[in-house]
């Protein structure tokens, strides 16, 4: 069976020419990929980052934006590869999260 | 980008700007966390992070339309390109990093463009990022079944004599298209040249024009 995100050929509406600035944080998104599969580091493979992609379900696929699948598979690579842990990851989003509410 | 937040290191504080969003989307607050744990762990540094986001916007589709117009005006450089693009690019000073480029050439009889079906592979060592379109399931869907009815509703229309060949990009291969010179740029330079060719050509949506894009 072909798999959600394999949709060449597929019908599907006009193009739709849409662009954007992105926004910092898709481009330090980026830079996280960049630094994290440079050859000094090697602590992802572009292969990693996709099969991650890949795996999420058609709807979180759809609903959610480039950069967060992006986000989403930087994650679980650093996880899967025990780079961090979740319970790190759970921590320190809290703290960020909780900083953020804490703001004037 | 317009503003700029601020750094912050291992520890200190979070960023909070008075003219950021109220509340961080999920993924924009796993940014930050994974970003400061990997500081912590020593892993990255932010002036790392800082010069890999500056490097990605210093890559704009001007270096890819200066390896065009030297293709235009240079033959044995084109048919460098053509053979190998990951070299004919460092030979500017262009690094491709680890990706493989291969340079098709549009001709009288052939028009080529590039998509991403699995993705969205993209030679963003020439261009930069990729626009949003490019990753859209609309343009990824039919750019390979039906090239020619895409193209138009980008306004190119091709004669039916030219053949259109579409390359579907991988992570390890990417392609750029070598656009058409345009008739009557005989005496232009190099440079001038350069300011005609836009992204969208490079992708192989667009044609080039005597004037640049855009004008």
């Amino acid at each position: 069976m072909r798999s959600h995100h394999d949709m060449g050929g597929l019908p599907a509406g006009p193009v739709k020419r849409t662009e954007h600035d992105y926004a910092l944080w898709e481009k330090r998104v980026d830079a996280l990929m960049m630094l994290l599969s440079s050859p000094q580091r090697q602590l992802l493979k572009v292969d990693e980052l996709r099969r991650n992609i890949e795996a999420l379900g058609p709807q979180a696929y759809d609903a959610m934006g480039y950069y967060e699948r992006w986000m989403h598979a930087i994650c679980q690579t650093l996880i899967q590869r025990g780079v961090i842990t979740i319970d790190e990851l759970g921590r320190k989003m809290e703290e960020v999260a909780a900083a953020r509410r804490g703001a004037p | 980008m317009s503003h700029e937040h601020h750094a912050h290191g291992p520890g200190g504080a979070h960023e909070h700007l008075p003219d950021a969003e109220e509340r961080l989307g999920y993924y924009q607050t796993m940014e930050i966390a994974v970003r400061e744990l990997l500081i912590e762990k020593g892993i990255i540094t932010p002036a790392d992070v800082r010069m890999a986001v500056e490097a990605m916007d210093a890559r704009t589709p001007a270096q890819g339309a200066r390896v065009v117009a030297r293709a235009w005006t240079d033959p044995a450089y084109k048919a460098r390109l053509l053979a190998d693009g990951s070299a004919a690019c460092a030979e500017l000073g262009i690094d491709m990093g680890p990706t493989r480029l291969v340079v098709v050439e549009n001709t009288e009889r052939v028009h080529n463009m590039i998509v991403c079906t699995l993705c969205s592979c993209y030679p963003r060592f020439l261009l930069g990022l990729p626009p949003d379109w490019y990753k859209s399931r609309e343009y990824r869907s039919r750019a390979v079944r039906e090239p020619r009815a895409v193209l138009a509703e980008f306004g190119t229309v091709l004669p039916d004599d030219v053949e259109v060949r579409v390359h579907d990009s991988t992570a390890d291969m990417r392609y750029l298209v070598l656009p058409r010179r345009p008739a009557g740029t005989e005496n232009m330079d190099e440079a001038t040249l350069a300011s005609l060719v836009g992204r969208d050509a490079m992708i192989g949506v667009a044609l080039v024009e005597t004037k640049p894009p855009g004008s």
